[in-house]
């Protein structure tokens, strides 16, 4: 009976820590205070950020402009063009990409920017999707993450959510490939060190999609993911897997707060 | 497709000395990479800029592979009248690409 | 670099100073290095700086840039952007309307990036 009982309490009590522990999503031990947040951009040395700084000489910007010009083309079958629902970008689009990834009552799971045009795509322009990690895409998404520049990340928080980010979360804290190593342990624990001569930083994705130096073009978050998950030497995803979406997720809900600064440019 | 990025001050003094921003879209593929499977990856890249100024040249470069993608280059001239100035990007497969701006100057 | 620079000059000497070469020393990524050349001129009709030109020791082409400026500058500064291949020195020449050479030398620390990436 005193056994029983005991087992009964704990259980209770777990569960009770455990609901606890979801509503409240507590800081985790290795979590970088709010304090010691800091962007990427606070890494590069000077020359790189002059180079975001002025938009006559980011290169991204460049992506912004193409993006306009896509955004009023019509497409599809329906002959639509993005502007011909949402008009100017610049008031319908601010504060979108601050609150992306998002859920997708159709489907049921988070979708991230890029996937949401396509969605929009197919479901309002009759319009096939545009390929990942093309031009097209690419400046598009840069378009609209541009019109919340200066914004606060504020995650959708809405419960359907949260199994995605614990997943994102669990695969950013888990050991894993030939190196045996979690994001944790560079991005928590040693962001203010340097890897072969590149500072670690703390991967905040508040720039995406970037002009990175390294690929002399723009890129999206899940190109530096793939990037990150080939350098630890582990099992990667293709571009748009559920996977890499939570991934973001998470990546974004930990970023919350931090400015946006799309498009922005890193080494 | 965008091509370039310019920045000219709209206004200025006459006497006044500034600066110049360009910014154009373009690969500027060295010539030097080589394919997955062992290929050369052909040159294509910005040979030359022009900047005209009322039809008279004020700036010139010569670019190399060894400029980055995405060419920016900066430059000054004194402003002594009101007037268009040309730019002109020309580079290898045939690449010509132009835009202009115009100022005004008291 | 040396041919390279002789092809400019010819025979001339070139002398040192006169020239700012504005490099990141250790440059965050070798595929676009930020790079100014100012040269000291007073830039008048007489007394001006006819062209930059900026050599580099270890790429597979000595080039980095030539650049024709003349009287109507207003100031002897171009900007631009490089790729550097490798740790190595710059030289960047100034060529004086009154058919002088000047230069300036400068050493940079090129690294790769920490990460590989698959081609995609």
């Amino acid at each position: 009976m005193k056994v029983s009982g005991t087992i009964v309490l704990a259980s209770v009590l777990a569960s009770l820590l455990l609901a606890v522990g979801i509503i409240l999503r507590p800081l985790l031990a290795t979590e970088i205070p709010s304090a010691e947040r800091r962007s990427g951009y606070t890494f590069m040395g000077p020359e790189t950020r002059a180079m975001q700084d002025d938009d006559t000489s980011n290169p991204g910007m460049l992506g912004v402009l193409d993006g306009e010009a896509l955004w009023n083309r019509k497409a599809g079958s329906a002959e639509k063009s993005c502007a011909d629902c949402h008009d100017d970008a610049r008031h319908s689009m601010k504060g979108v990409a601050a609150r992306y990834p998002a859920y997708d009552k159709t489907l049921g799971r988070p979708v991230n920017l890029e996937q949401r045009i396509n969605l929009c795509r197919a479901r309002h322009q009759n319009a096939a999707p545009l390929p990942y990690e093309k031009h097209d895409l690419l400046a598009l998404t840069t378009f609209v993450a541009e019109q919340s520049r200066g914004m606060a990340i504020t995650p959708d928080t809405s419960a359907e959510l949260d199994p995605f980010v614990a997943k994102g979360r669990d695969f950013f804290m888990h050991r894993q490939g030939q190196l045996n190593l979690a994001c944790t342990n560079c991005h928590d624990d040693n962001w203010d060190k340097h890897l072969a001569g590149s500072a670690v930083t703390q991967a905040i994705p508040n720039g995406y999609p970037i002009y990175r130096l390294e690929w002399q073009s723009l890129g999206s978050l899940q190109r530096r993911l793939r990037n990150c998950i080939t350098g630890m030497r582990a099992q990667n995803f293709d571009l748009g897997a559920p996977e890499l979406v939570e991934l973001e997720l998470y990546l974004m809900s930990r970023a919350h707060g931090m400015p946006i600064e799309t498009p922005a440019v890193r080494p | 497709m965008t091509a370039a990025l310019i920045n000219v001050p709209k206004k200025a003094k006459s006497g006044d000395v500034i600066e110049i921003k360009t910014l154009m879209s373009h690969v500027m593929e060295t010539g030097y990479r080589r394919t997955t499977s062992g290929g050369v990856v052909p040159r294509d890249i910005i040979t030359s800029f022009t900047c005209r100024f009322n039809g008279e040249e004020i700036f010139r470069a010569d670019l190399f592979p060894a400029t980055a993608a995405n060419p920016f280059i900066s430059f000054f001239t004194v402003a002594t009248k009101s007037g268009k100035f040309d730019f002109e990007w020309i580079g290898d497969n045939g690449f010509s690409e132009s835009a202009s701006a115009s100022i005004t100057v008291e | 670099m040396a041919a390279a620079i002789r092809t400019v000059v010819g025979g001339a000497t070139v002398q040192t100073g006169k020239v700012k070469l504005d490099i990141p020393p250790l440059v965050e990524n070798g595929n676009s290095v930020p790079m100014t050349v100012s040269v000291a001129s007073p830039m008048t009709a007489n007394d001006y700086v006819k062209s930059i030109h900026v050599f580099n020791e270890k790429n597979p082409q000595p080039n980095l840039g030539n650049f024709y400026l003349g009287p109507r500058a207003g100031r002897a500064q171009v900007s631009t952007r490089v790729r550097l291949a490798d740790s190595q020195k710059i030289t960047a020449i100034a060529h004086f309307s009154d058919g002088s050479f000047w230069s300036v030398t400068a050493e940079v620390v090129v690294t790769l990036a920490a990460c590989t990436e698959e081609v995609i």
